[in-house]
């Protein structure tokens, strides 16, 4: 954790909330493996303490070191991506997560954008959690310039700063559908994205995303 | 008076004046109506205390001698690029090309600088690395958006490392009749440049009218001419801790205050263009090393490459 400070001086910018200890829902775009430890490190010990990330099980369980890792220093929420094979609804178990009085971290986007629009279509799991805890606030959480400091397969991490910018929560209304939601929630995450190429997006970004950007 | 005493002589004057600033600061801050801030005023005092850090830094660098001073200015420029290559355009492709500027480029800049090797440090950054690294970026194949990215890539080189290494590179002229008073140069130089920025926010404050860069900088030019002659005053008095006469050493320090304005409205030129208000928060509430250091660094080779064309034989 130290590490990942020390190379990328990550930087925790609460521009539409403060770091608040209520049960929450910190949800973020997903574009490299130390996204997860970004959010977790800028959360203030007290609130990272009863943090638990939501991470797919077929990567934190690969390896014993992997399996440890997330059990025991993330707490991790693990679980299983392919609908065929799972033997628990993931719902339940994040919902469940939730009872225990856990905020939770998770990326909606399901898997990592290695792609050049700001956002993949995120999953429905963000409707469904706050369908099941209209209670609880979802926060959105951008994570800029990671994939710039070590991008997928290189081996010398560059020292750029990282900024985690956590925008104002938002929980699903009582007549909103799934689809309208879910756009709304991945709006609050982009428009949260620094007006700069800080990533790698070309110029030429999809229109959509330019707006996004183009939102205050 | 040997070079040292002069070095702790200076220092205790330049904390001198920043107890009397920051003395002012704490008056203005207590007339400022309760329950209201100024922003002038908390940006007066920020200044102020980033002011007392560089000071007792740069003051440590230069009794220990050129290691103290290249070490100080080898991580400042660390940092500068860190800042500038962040919002700099890149692409995956720049992996090797970056890696390469921050891990290889720039201690060796600072090496060559320490090892007195002139003509190396004077050329490595504006050839050797300008024309190396598009070559590591254009070996990974990627043409998209190809010279923005090579380009900023070697402005930040050069604002960031090169001519941060002016400033160490100060303490290896041999002027005569200066030997072992290179430290002294550089004091001069940070102080005319740093003196001038403070000057300049307080005149164009107080009768300051038309702006310089208008919807860029706030800074005006009756509040630039001011800071200017004044700049030139503190130069005169100043020249003896420099080996240039007192009209010399005036006309030097107004160039090289004007030099570094010039360079804060360049860099925020830059920032603006990135959409960024600071350019990091190294230092808590008072912004990133460039918002600090913009004006010594356009400022540095200047002044360098006068001294060196004027006073060396």
């Amino acid at each position: 954790m130290t590490f990942a400070k020390a190379i990328t001086a990550v930087r925790a910018d609460w521009r539409g909330t403060d770091p608040l200890p209520h049960q929450r829902v910190y949800y973020g775009n997903h574009t490299s493996n130390g996204d997860m430890p970004m959010i977790w490190a800028v959360l203030p010990p007290a609130i990272r303490r009863r943090t638990r990330p939501v991470a797919a099980a077929d990567y934190w369980l690969k390896n014993p070191l992997r399996a440890f890792v997330g059990a025991e220093v993330f707490r991790a929420v693990l679980i299983d991506r392919r609908p065929q094979a799972r033997t628990e609804d993931p719902i339940a178990l994040i919902v469940a997560a939730l009872t225990e009085g856990s905020s939770l971290i998770i990326f909606p986007e399901g898997n990592r954008n290695m792609g050049t629009d700001p956002l993949l279509p995120f999953k429905s799991g963000l409707y469904h959690i706050s369908r099941a805890r209209p209670d609880v606030d979802l926060v959105p959480a951008w994570i800029a310039n990671l994939t710039a400091i070590m991008p997928k397969g290189e081996v010398i991490p560059l020292p750029l700063m990282c900024t985690v910018t956590f925008g104002a929560p938002i929980r699903a209304q009582p007549d909103e559908d799934k689809a309208t939601f879910l756009t709304r929630a991945a709006d609050a995450l982009a428009a949260l994205r620094p007006g700069v190429p800080f990533d790698s997006a070309p110029p030429a970004a999809p229109a959509a995303a330019v707006a996004a950007r183009a939102a205050p | 008076m040997n070079t040292a005493s002069s070095i702790v002589l200076l220092t205790i004057a330049v904390l001198a004046i920043l107890v009397a600033l920051t003395a002012l600061g704490e008056y203005m801050r207590a007339r400022v109506p309760a329950g209201t801030t100024s922003p002038s005023v908390d940006t007066f005092m920020m200044r102020v205390q980033s002011w007392w850090v560089m000071v007792i830094l740069l003051a440590l660098a230069l009794l220990i001698g050129l290691p103290g001073v290249l070490i100080l200015f080898a991580l400042a420029a660390f940092a500068a690029l860190r800042e500038f290559l962040t919002y700099a355009s890149k692409a995956p492709s720049d992996h090797y090309a970056m890696a390469l500027a921050f891990y290889i480029v720039l201690p060796a800049q600072f090496i060559f600088v320490g090892q007195h090797w002139d003509l190396l440090f004077s050329v490595f950054v504006p050839v050797y690395a300008f024309l190396l690294l598009p070559v590591i970026s254009a070996l990974r194949g990627s043409s998209d958006r190809f010279l923005i990215r090579v380009a900023e890539l070697q402005w930040g080189l050069m604002v960031c490392v090169f001519c941060a290494s002016h400033v160490p590179a100060l303490m290896t002229l041999a002027i005569p009749g200066y030997a072992g008073r290179g430290p002294l140069l550089i004091a001069f130089l940070v102080i005319v440049v740093q003196a001038g920025d403070l000057l300049d926010f307080t005149f164009g404050r107080r009768f300051g009218r038309r702006a310089i860069a208008p919807g860029l900088s706030p800074r005006t030019w009756e509040g630039v001419a001011a800071a200017t002659l004044c700049v030139g005053l503190i130069g005169a008095a100043l020249s003896w801790i420099t080996p240039f006469p007192p009209v010399v050493a005036a006309g030097m320090a107004m160039v090289t205050t004007l030099v570094g304005m010039a360079g804060s409205i360049v860099l925020l030129a830059i920032k603006r263009d990135k959409g960024v208000k600071d350019w990091s928060h190294l230092i808590p509430g008072q912004g990133g090393i460039l918002d600090q250091l913009a004006g010594v660094l356009f400022a540095a080779p200047v002044f360098y490459h006068l001294t060196r064309l004027v006073w060396l034989p």
